[in-house]
């Protein structure tokens, strides 16, 4: 089965769920990242319960911070 | 309001251009927008900001300026070490461009302040390095529909989204809520290549200036992310999401709140793959 994520294309042997496959592709704090399946931002709670298929465009999009970034929290 | 002779040469470059001319330099002079921290992405953003004439500059930071700033924060030189973010940076968009009044806020953005503040100005530029602000700032935009750009870097990576509040896809559609504290690295911790920003900052400012003159596509719906060290930029689409918990239709946020201040942070963080 082939996928792309990220925009890279990648193999999988097995079928997976979002959760295993956020672990098939070491991203290990998955909670502090978005998936996009297909287009459509997944909400977590079905990140166990849904599967990818073959041809699947999924997308791991990261928390990231900004510019003027001090050593403590700001407000 | 008609250009100066002097205004005219000023911004030759601009009025030149069929799809801004005269009137789009006007326009620019008459517009409003408030950078929101006046650092890595604030300062590019601001300067070019500044030299395109736009009239009015809101720019509100409560820190001041710091040695370790001076790599990417380019508004600021190593004469201002220690003076405040906001005046360091005023100055300087002033001397640039005399055309251009500059409204400093020295403080940071929390919920009983940023809603009076953005209501002031046509459009918001997100500058800032917590996810606190970040999701404060969508939220009033949200709220007072004023458009704004998101940005976020971290070591050799950036993105980039435009947000018409209520139109299209908003920071929360994207990101539910703020990560919690320690989970995201910062740039003081992870660090971040100090051109980055520039890069990304002055994207900021790019759509911004789209905005205002109602020029092209803005990168509304869609998060570019910048990998430098790829020099790979990549568009992803993202649709509005139904169960956004600010502009979905069931949305559960009706107010402003004051999230715990989290700049992220390098501790224990492996969320990148």
């Amino acid at each position: 089965m082939k996928l792309t994520v990220n925009a890279e294309e990648v193999s999988l042997a097995e079928e997976l769920t979002v959760s295993e496959l956020l672990v098939h592709r070491n991203v290990r704090m998955p909670e502090m990242v978005s998936v996009e399946l297909n287009g459509k931002i997944l909400p977590r709670s079905e990140f166990d319960s849904t599967s990818v298929a073959d041809g699947d465009v999924v997308e791991f999009l990261y928390f990231m911070g900004g510019g003027c970034v001090t050593d403590r929290a700001t407000n | 309001m008609s250009l100066t002779e002097q205004q005219i040469e000023r911004y030759s470059r601009h009025i030149i251009l069929e799809s801004v001319g005269g009137a789009g330099q006007e326009k620019l002079l008459s517009s409003r927008v408030l950078i929101v921290g006046a650092g890595g992405l604030g300062a590019p953003a601001a300067l070019y900001l500044a030299a395109a004439g736009v009239g009015t500059i809101g720019l509100l930071d409560g820190d001041e300026v710091d040695l370790t700033n001076l790599q990417r924060q380019i508004v600021h030189h190593t004469c201002d070490v220690g003076r405040r973010k906001i005046v360091s940076a005023a100055e300087k968009l002033r001397a640039i461009n005399p055309d251009v009044t500059v409204r400093t806020y020295d403080t940071w953005a929390r919920a009983n302040n940023i809603r009076d503040i953005i209501t002031e100005y046509d459009f918001v530029i997100d500058g800032v390095d917590n996810f606190a602000a970040k999701f404060l700032i969508n939220d009033a935009c949200y709220f007072e529909r004023i458009p704004f750009s998101h940005a976020g870097i971290l070591q050799f990576e950036g993105q980039l989204m435009t947000v018409l509040p209520g139109r299209t896809a908003c920071y929360r559609c994207l990101f539910r809520s703020p990560p919690p504290a320690g989970s995201v690295p910062s740039c003081g911790q992870a660090g971040v290549l100090g051109v980055l920003p520039g890069v990304v900052g002055s994207l900021q400012a790019t759509e911004a200036i789209k905005y205002l003159l109602e020029l092209g596509d803005l990168l509304t719906d869609s998060l570019l992310t910048y990998n430098a060290l790829k020099m790979d930029f990549r568009k992803i689409g993202v649709g509005r999401s139904p169960n956004c918990p600010l502009c979905g239709a069931d949305a559960e946020i009706k107010e402003l709140v004051d999230a715990e201040a989290v700049v992220c942070d390098r501790k224990g963080c492996q969320c990148q793959e």
